[in-house]
């Protein structure tokens, strides 16, 4: 369905990604994590051919849809696949709604600019969608302003944007970040049944260790701009290789008991202004050595799936 | 608010009139009048009463609609204001919607231009149209479009060619400024969230931006063109001069000048209420944009 090889991305002179490959099938969900600023949105941006908007262009690799070439797509074409094919659900939902229009035109436009049907149509197929979503009384929300919805509410008519059209591929950049834990948890089980139900796929973009166990089947785990470990969720969790990874999985809290603590992991994300030499996690790595400070590891299979690290194995 | 704010305001045109040295009677009097002419006339127009009593005199009478006599050019201030509003009416309409279209497609171009010279040409052009002071750009469209060319009359108020030249001018500095904030705001609000979601849906980039950028953009450019309807009527002064136009600018010069208090307090509140007038219309065009607006102000 999805498949994306050797990508890089460029604003200006600085590279902030380079060498993002993964492969995503229909009815899958592949999760990527990774802390912020270590090049997920710019992955989701690429896929949607967004990255324009921003400034920035895809430099090298080839992001490959349904056997059709992304990277080369003239932009009138890629706007037909963007809201017909693929869906995206942005981060912030309290900001992507057009604050001075009401909830039902701007749901209506996608499947009236997708599907070519009218007006009433497309209002009876909004109703139906926000039904779908579990929102109340979706008729009456259709005559109001995103000011009046709560910020779960306001998410579900995000995706509600962006199923619309009936998509095949749905990009959420951490659709639950800005939502209450609650909240949260609703909206992932939502995006779960629909990826179940209607057969789609699904690009979760995470910085939650515990999002991804529970709903991906595949995940790509990145670091600085590169994907430094990926494969099927189960491998990855049983036996992460990269310590990286590893550490990632150390710090999902496993209870409630008094004398726990929660876990960090020591150190930042360089930003792409000091991306470091050699492997970029040298700095915060606890098995670095000479050769980490010097050479970047590539991307080697291992296992059922890859790893980029000179010192690859299960945790000592 | 409107009431607390007319009454503030009234306050402060009565005493700021009477702070100016001098007063009406000694543009009034011939040289060698005695000092009991000046005192029958002091008198007369009651200027002998506390400012307190001369103040609610005046407001009283406003209220039954007197605005008083001009006391130097002895005729009713109510007439002579009648008289010059509809110039100053005319050449300030004309200026306010030169501006507001010019001014709103002249900052959508520059803000939605790919073309680096076409995009430095606006910004140079509005960097001059703020900072041009407008006497001086009158000077030079006299020069060159009446005295050079003689496409228009240099000055007077005759029919509507003489109309270009004044409206020219003081539009200039609001082209500016008008395609300055639309540009800006453009800017401001195609960096949002829903913008990228809008392109997400395949939405095609005209549609996004007259559908829903540009709705966004006009709030700050209504507040900017509200504040301006009471300025454009008043703040047109210096540039009616020049042109030797008539309007309410010229005769509040001329009234400051001859210490005319009744006159100059009337041209003051007329241009007073200008600018209350603009800013409600500004209140009420916004809260019929912006619907998080009108759920504050319920």
């Amino acid at each position: 369905m999805l498949e994306v090889r050797d990508l890089e991305v460029a604003f200006g002179q600085i590279a902030p990604l380079c060498g993002v490959s993964f492969a995503l099938e229909k009815g899958e969900t592949l999760g990527i994590v990774g802390e912020s600023g270590s090049g997920k949105s710019l992955t989701a941006m690429s896929v949607m051919g967004l990255l324009p908007l921003s400034g920035g262009r895809i430099t090298a690799g080839s992001i490959i849809f349904d056997g059709q070439e992304l990277t080369k797509l003239p932009e009138a074409a890629y706007r037909k696949l963007r809201g017909g094919r693929l869906g995206l659900i942005t981060q912030n939902p309290m900001t992507s709604l057009d604050p001075l229009q009401k909830i039902g035109p701007q749901v209506d436009a996608v499947a009236r600019l997708h599907l070519g049907i009218t007006g009433q149509q497309a209002r009876a197929r909004t109703i139906e969608i926000l039904g779908t979503l579990r929102i109340p009384e979706p008729a009456l929300i259709c005559d109001r302003y995103p000011h009046q919805m709560s910020g779960g509410m306001k998410q579900r008519i995000v995706i509600a944007g962006a199923l619309a059209a009936n998509p095949d591929l749905l990009v959420a950049d951490e659709p639950t970040t800005a939502l209450d834990v609650t909240v949260q948890a609703q909206i992932i089980r939502l995006l779960d049944d629909l990826v179940k139900e209607r057969a789609l796929s699904l690009v979760l973009i995470t910085h939650d260790m515990s999002v991804v166990a529970q709903t991906c089947d595949k995940v790509v785990v990145m670091y600085a701009g590169r994907a430094i470990e990926q494969g099927p969720v189960e491998a990855i969790f049983a036996e992460p290789q990269h310590p990286y990874t590893q550490a990632l999985i150390g710090c999902i809290p496993k209870g409630l008991s008094e004398d726990e603590h929660l876990v960090g992991i020591p150190g930042t994300v360089p930003t792409v202004m000091n991306y470091p030499k050699g492997c970029p996690f040298h700095p915060r790595c606890i098995r670095a050595e000479d050769i980490c400070t010097k050479t970047s590891p590539s991307l080697l299979p291992r296992g059922d799936g890859a790893v980029s690290c000179h010192f690859p194995g299960a945790a000592p | 608010m409107l009431i607390p704010v007319s009454i503030s305001i009234s306050v402060v045109i009565f005493l700021i009139v009477q702070l100016l040295p001098g007063d009406p009677i000694d543009n009034l009097i011939r040289v060698g009048s005695s000092t009991e002419d000046r005192k029958t006339l002091v008198l007369k127009y009651g200027l002998d009463q506390p400012l307190a009593v001369q103040y609610f005199r005046w407001i009283g009478a406003i209220f039954q609609g007197d605005f008083g006599e001009a006391i130097v050019l002895r005729r009713p201030v109510a007439d002579l204001i009648a008289q010059n509003l509809p110039y100053s009416l005319r050449l300030g309409g004309a200026a306010f919607a030169f501006s507001s279209i010019a001014g709103i497609t002249l900052g959508t171009i520059s803000a939605t231009t790919r073309s680096a010279i076409v995009e430095n040409i606006m910004r140079g052009f509005i960097l001059l149209g703020s900072t041009v002071p407008g006497f001086w750009l009158a000077l030079l469209m006299i020069l060159f479009f009446a005295v050079q060319l003689q496409w228009f009359p240099v000055s007077g108020a005759k029919g509507w060619s003489s109309l270009v030249l004044p409206v020219l001018t003081i539009g200039f500095g609001g082209v500016a400024l008008v395609a300055r904030v639309t540009r800006v705001a453009l800017l401001d609000v195609r960096r949002e969230d829903f913008v990228t979601l809008l392109h997400a849906k395949g939405l095609p980039s005209r549609t996004i931006l007259f559908r829903h950028l540009m709705p966004h953009a006009m709030l700050p450019v209504v507040t900017i063109l509200a504040l301006r309807i009471g300025w454009i009527l008043g703040g047109a002064v210096t540039v009616e001069f020049v042109f030797g136009r008539p309007g309410l600018g010229s005769l509040l010069i001329r009234a400051i000048g001859q210490r005319d208090y009744p006159l100059v307090q009337g041209c003051l509140l007329m241009l007073a209420l200008a600018v209350m007038l603009g800013t409600l219309i500004g209140d009420v065009t916004q809260a019929a944009m912006d619907p998080r607006i009108r759920e504050t102000k319920k």
